[in-house]
């Protein structure tokens, strides 16, 4: 991503935070994230942001094991190495249920926590701005993120005026970059 | 501004004057300071315990299975049981993570993270007996389905021990990435109040770079919430298919259809005895009574009565079956060799763990008890680890050819890897503890409010209110 500037208004109460989402967001303010330290109902929905489609994609991955499995054992048993045991048959559905509800499973939950790493790109070592460290203890924390047009000044008085306890500015990485925690890093330029 | 609101009938789950700040600090300072002597013998005695089990494993493979007292006629013992022992040590973990979290049941905040870790663990305890058991160990890959020079000669679907492979392995993946993903946004927790670099590091390497992005919480929340309807089907299907190992067989009291329940029953029985043995240590050490209350201990207790019960009724309906069906050999087997004959003992200490002891739980006094809670968890895994023995041994040792008929006692590998894998264990639950945030913070944070004892008291001008009133009020955003 890029190089941006914000300003960071932290809150201390979800019952102030909630009514000061909707004023910003009336005041026609760009609210780049709410960073809270546990999920809070409805939050996504006062930022107006949409439901998140992550469980159609662990129903594909469950179908895509449940296929998998059943196709596999099919033509194991019945093309590639049909076996004669006793006369049974060689594609027996109720002995393959066991193997294909495990497959659907487990397809299912690596593919859904693997697109989750991918959509919130998170992986080991990879880097994120923290904009306030108490973000995820006991704070609420807003960024807003300042166009060429908006003033911080005004912004600053805005959050102040809805409720917000500490109000800075601040130039940051909106991105995540490779890092370590313990360094201090150069952010991105322009 | 929530519109929630709980009976003040019901008890607070978190005690104490607690706020959010509060709350990360009495769960991860633990993890800040420095262990207790306690923790260091503890881990010391693992670890013995440990290399012993290596020690055992490597005598097995060295010289064969023959060094087990395994014969003709038993041909599972001691591994097959602790095997299954484990595995259904594990169940209660997911229970409580995945069912009670459907069910949305409070309580289990305050312990599932805890109890997650156990069933990890137990589950790579259980992996350790069939793997071994191969004795040819080196070949144990031949039970994956690839492609192969030998033919390529298929695995054989069919098999209930196949299944297992499946099961077991499908398990332990689906736990591990549940937990995990549940410990992300804790160990960033961890790494944001981190003062020495090297914490910072490690937690910032593990935590993901997690920062509490509304979309990344509402991501997180689906995950979770799909994660758990996935496990709970599958953590039934576990030890359903470990019965099947036994149920498909012709071996009389061990074909038969009520054993995927009751198998499911008796692991989540064990299993809560050992997440009661586990955490009541733990609470009382890391100085956590008000996240895991006498309230908790309670819940689990009823749960205990509950599947101890369920398991009672499945004796004895097998009992009853033996006699009605008219099969002279499911009479034999649960009337002369089990009841009675010389491993007639083990039968009795597995009804008198499982089935008498735990009625103590029908009195409120005894659930809400820590002393009487702790020694009944060690009771019903004793109990616990005898029906696995009883079902396995006491069928084989008397088979259909009386010139064969045999005793069993183990032999001391066979008993050293039985402490290794509690050697295993309990090193991963002591570095657990001391390393990880045994309670999910992140959760507690939000019950919190309509949960915690401090914002409980408040509550009592709601207790008269009507419900209209209550909703107007709270529903203004």
């Amino acid at each position: 991503m890029a190089v941006k500037k914000f300003v960071v208004g932290s809150f201390d109460d979800e019952a102030v935070l909630f009514p000061a989402v909707k004023k910003v967001r009336q005041a026609g303010y760009k609210i780049h994230d709410v960073y809270t330290p546990f999920p809070i109902h409805g939050l996504d929905h006062a930022m107006g942001l949409r439901e998140t489609s992550l469980h159609t994609a662990g129903f594909i991955y469950g179908i895509t094991g449940t296929t998998t499995a059943l196709s596999f054992m099919g033509w194991v048993f019945t093309t590639d190495w049909p076996m004669n045991i006793g006369g049974k048959p060689h594609f027996p559905l109720p002995a393959f249920i066991p193997i294909t509800f495990e497959l659907t499973v487990l397809f299912s939950a690596v593919g859904m926590v693997m697109t989750f790493m991918y959509l919130c790109q998170m992986a080991p070592f990879v880097k994120k701005h923290i904009f306030h460290p108490r973000q995820t203890d006991d704070l609420f924390v807003m960024a807003i993120e300042l166009s060429d047009k908006t003033s911080a000044e005004e912004v600053k008085g805005f959050l102040s005026s809805v409720g917000a306890k500490e109000i800075n500015e601040q130039t940051a990485e909106a991105g995540w970059w490779l890092g370590r925690f313990d360094k201090e890093d150069k952010v991105f330029a322009k | 501004m929530h519109l929630k609101y709980e009976s003040t009938l019901r008890e607070p789950l978190v005690d104490g004057v607690k706020d959010y700040h509060q709350v990360t600090e009495d769960i991860i300072s633990p993890i800040e300071a420095k262990p207790g002597k306690l923790w260091y013998i503890g881990l010391f005695i693992s670890i013995l315990l440990l290399l012993f089990g290596v020690f055992s494993v490597f005598w097995e493979v060295y010289f064969g299975t023959g060094v087990w007292n395994l014969n003709k006629t038993i041909g599972w013992g001691w591994d097959i049981t602790n095997f299954v022992w484990w595995v259904g040590i594990g169940h209660a973990g997911t229970l409580i993570s995945a069912i009670l979290l459907l069910f949305r049941q409070g309580w289990r905040t305050g312990v599932n993270r805890a109890a997650e870790a156990m069933t990890i663990f137990a589950v790579m305890c259980a992996g350790q007996f069939p793997i071994w058991h191969m004795g040819r160990v080196w070949m144990a890959f031949f039970v994956l389905p690839y492609p192969n020079t030998r033919g390529p000669l298929w695995v054989n679907f069919n098999s209930p021990l196949l299944w297992d492979v499946f099961a077991i392995s499908t398990y332990f993946t689906v736990s591990l990435l549940f937990w995990y993903s549940g410990l992300l946004p804790d160990f960033a927790t961890v790494r944001d109040r981190a003062k020495t670099k090297l914490r910072k590091m490690l937690y910032g390497v593990a935590s993901f770079g997690w920062t509490g992005s509304t979309k990344h919480w509402q991501r997180h929340e689906s995950l979770s919430l799909v994660l758990a309807g996935l496990s709970t089907p599958l953590v039934l299907s576990v030890h359903t298919i470990v019965s099947f190992d036994f149920a498909t067989s012709v071996i009389p009291g061990w074909h038969t259809t009520i054993f995927p329940p009751y198998f499911v029953a008796g692991a989540i029985f064990s299993g809560f005895a050992m997440v009661q043995t586990l955490l009541i240590i733990t609470r009382k050490i890391l100085g956590l009574e008000d996240y895991i209350t006498i309230g908790h201990v309670e819940a689990m207790n009823k749960v205990i009565v509950l599947t101890g019960s369920i398991v009672g009724v499945a004796y004895l309906t097998e009992l009853f079956m033996a006699w009605y069906s008219g099969v002279q050999y499911e009479f034999d087997t649960f009337y002369n060799f089990r009841a009675a004959g010389p491993l007639g003992w083990s039968y009795w200490i597995m009804m008198t763990c499982n089935v008498i002891s735990p009625q103590v739980f029908w009195f409120r006094k005894m659930r809400r008890n820590i002393m009487v809670t702790f020694i009944m968890s060690i009771i019903v895994n004793i109990g616990m680890w005898f029906e696995r023995f009883v079902i396995i041994c006491t069928s084989l040792y008397r088979d259909y050819l009386p010139s064969s008929w045999s005793y069993y006692r183990p032999s001391w590998p066979e008993v050293g890897f039985y402490l290794g894998t509690f050697g295993l264990f309990f090193t991963c639950y002591f570095l657990f503890a001391k390393y990880f945030p045994v309670i999910a913070v992140a959760e507690i944070k939000s019950i919190l409010k309509t949960s915690g004892k401090n914002f409980k008291d408040k509550m009592d001008v709601y207790e008269d209110q009507s419900v209209e009133k209550f909703a107007h009020d709270n529903t203004h955003h």
